[in-house]
């Protein structure tokens, strides 16, 4: 619960939500150029609806993808979230079933592929792709890492947005915890709040 | 049948009922490992996606499962599906290439879900476990701490029963199993082109290295794609490991550790 509170005050005074779209779309536009691909994107695991949701995209299907939702355990995108193993496929042949599944899944049939999950503490937040990267030299291990800690990147921005979001949640919900939080995210705004907080605080601590 | 050894001790009288007749050469050699070995009378378990049993590189596939949830229940049922991402397939194809006669089994553990998927898995690996395979290759991992107690008892379970567990290392900065158990082999990628060329690793938990990078395999629908990732070495692993069991089926996964070790592209005369 006290989690919850804290985190529902934070958002209450960072208005969290647009800042962090804001810092994913910049992990996939970075990504996109670094490995100068034709797009890239991420998907969050919906874990009510146990679907992938495209969060961000950056190049092709940007304008289209958002919002949109795939199948958690099933083609490349639910492989890599549900077995935790990044992977990169190129020279994806002409294959009517695969095909299919990558137009629906990134808004047309790229030549080549790179999928890794997003992985925080202990569970998988959702999927980063980057489709048709430079391909005049082979993939090296070298991209591999990079892949990786791009991921890492992402997996900590997912997680702050996935916060600000339940913290939004709670504060316009009608519960006891909302009006706690809409109390303390006005007294957080001036002084003399702030100085009753941290006595509240401290007489907590010592009751504890 | 002989009567059983007591579990705990050896008594003195009972040491000859426990010769093993097998003796190793003064030099264990990939000739003397595999040579001739065509995997045949080796069984082994892909559990991943499933896998297309009518894929020309994959041949044919003995038979296939699919462990789907029921309620809280886990049921293990005939698979008519197939491959529902195409990686078990293209696991089963790089096997194939490895051990063209040897018996291949599909456990299919994805398809469920993402919330069901921990479940599942571990019901997956339970009944292979139970089936006795020779080798299981398991191309995943898990990071749910919820899991691991029974991951490992289940890992350490087969290693028991003679069933080589080989799973892809992790190539990112998160704690995740079974790889980590050294009751299994795990494995991560190195970027030459030669399937038998494989590494032991002095500083596990990575314990081998094997052909990760731009891997051509069979993918479900048909196709041919070039893949990269530990997800693609571990099969690698796997056929090695079919290769030598039907040529030393009285091998132990420790044994044939001490095998994959003794025939490392990086150990001894052949480095």
């Amino acid at each position: 619960m006290s989690d919850e509170l804290r985190a529902a005050i934070a958002a209450g005074v960072l208005g969290a939500e647009e800042q962090y779209r804001a810092l994913l779309q910049s992990v996939v536009d970075v990504a996109r150029a670094i490995f100068a691909a034709k797009a890239s994107s991420i998907f969050l695991l919906d874990e009510t609806n146990d679907e992938l949701v495209f969060e961000a995209v950056a190049g092709e299907g940007s304008g289209t993808l958002v919002g949109r939702r795939l199948p958690s355990s099933t083609g490349v995108a639910g492989w890599v979230l549900v077995t935790h193993q990044p992977l990169v496929l190129e020279n994806v042949a002409e294959d009517p079933r695969f095909g299919r599944e990558a137009a629906e899944s990134t808004g047309f049939v790229p030549k080549a592929l790179m999928a890794v999950p997003l992985l925080y503490e202990e569970r998988a937040l959702g999927v980063l792709e980057v489709l048709d990267r430079h391909q005049e030299a082979p993939f090296t291990l070298a991209e591999m890492e990079l892949l990786g800690q791009f991921a890492n990147q992402a997996a900590i921005a997912l997680d702050l947005l996935q916060r600000a979001r339940r913290a939004q949640a709670t504060l316009e919900g009608g519960g006891e915890l909302a009006g706690l939080a809409r109390v303390a995210t006005a007294l957080e705004g001036n002084e003399a709040g702030l100085r009753l907080l941290s006595a509240l605080e401290d007489v907590l601590r010592r009751s504890d | 049948m002989a009567e059983p050894l007591p579990a705990w001790s050896l008594p003195s009288d009972a040491a000859e009922r426990i010769g093993l007749p097998h003796s190793w050469p003064e030099r264990v050699t990939r000739e003397w490992a595999w040579a001739g070995a065509t995997g045949a009378g080796v069984r082994l378990c892909i559990l991943d996606s499933g896998v297309q049993v009518d894929h020309p590189r994959v041949g044919p596939v003995q038979r296939s499962v699919a462990v789907r949830l029921d309620g809280d229940e886990t049921i293990v049922e005939p698979d008519a599906e197939g491959d529902v991402a195409g990686h078990g397939t293209a696991c089963a194809g790089i096997v194939r290439a490895f051990a063209p006669e040897c018996e291949l089994v599909s456990v299919r553990v994805l398809g469920v879900g993402y919330t069901g998927s921990g479940p599942v898995l571990l019901e997956g690996l339970r009944w292979a476990v139970e089936q006795g395979f020779d080798v299981i290759n398991m191309s995943l991992s898990t990071t749910k701490q919820k899991f691991t107690a029974l991951l490992h008892e289940l890992a350490d379970d087969a290693y028991f029963r003679r069933t080589m567990l080989v799973a892809s290392a992790h190539n990112m900065p998160v704690e995740s199993y079974p790889w980590r158990f050294a009751s299994v082999i795990s494995v991560g990628s190195h970027d030459q082109a030669d399937p038998f060329t494989f590494f032991y690793n002095p500083a596990p938990p990575v314990e081998f290295f094997a052909r990760g990078v731009s891997v051509e395999v069979p993918w479900a629908g048909g196709a041919t794609f070039t893949c990269t990732g530990n997800s693609f070495a571990t099969p690698h692993i796997s056929g090695l490991a079919a290769l030598v069991l039907s040529k030393h089926p009285e091998l132990t996964p420790f044994q044939l550790k001490s095998v994959l070790y003794l025939t490392a592209t990086n150990v001894g005369d052949e480095q």
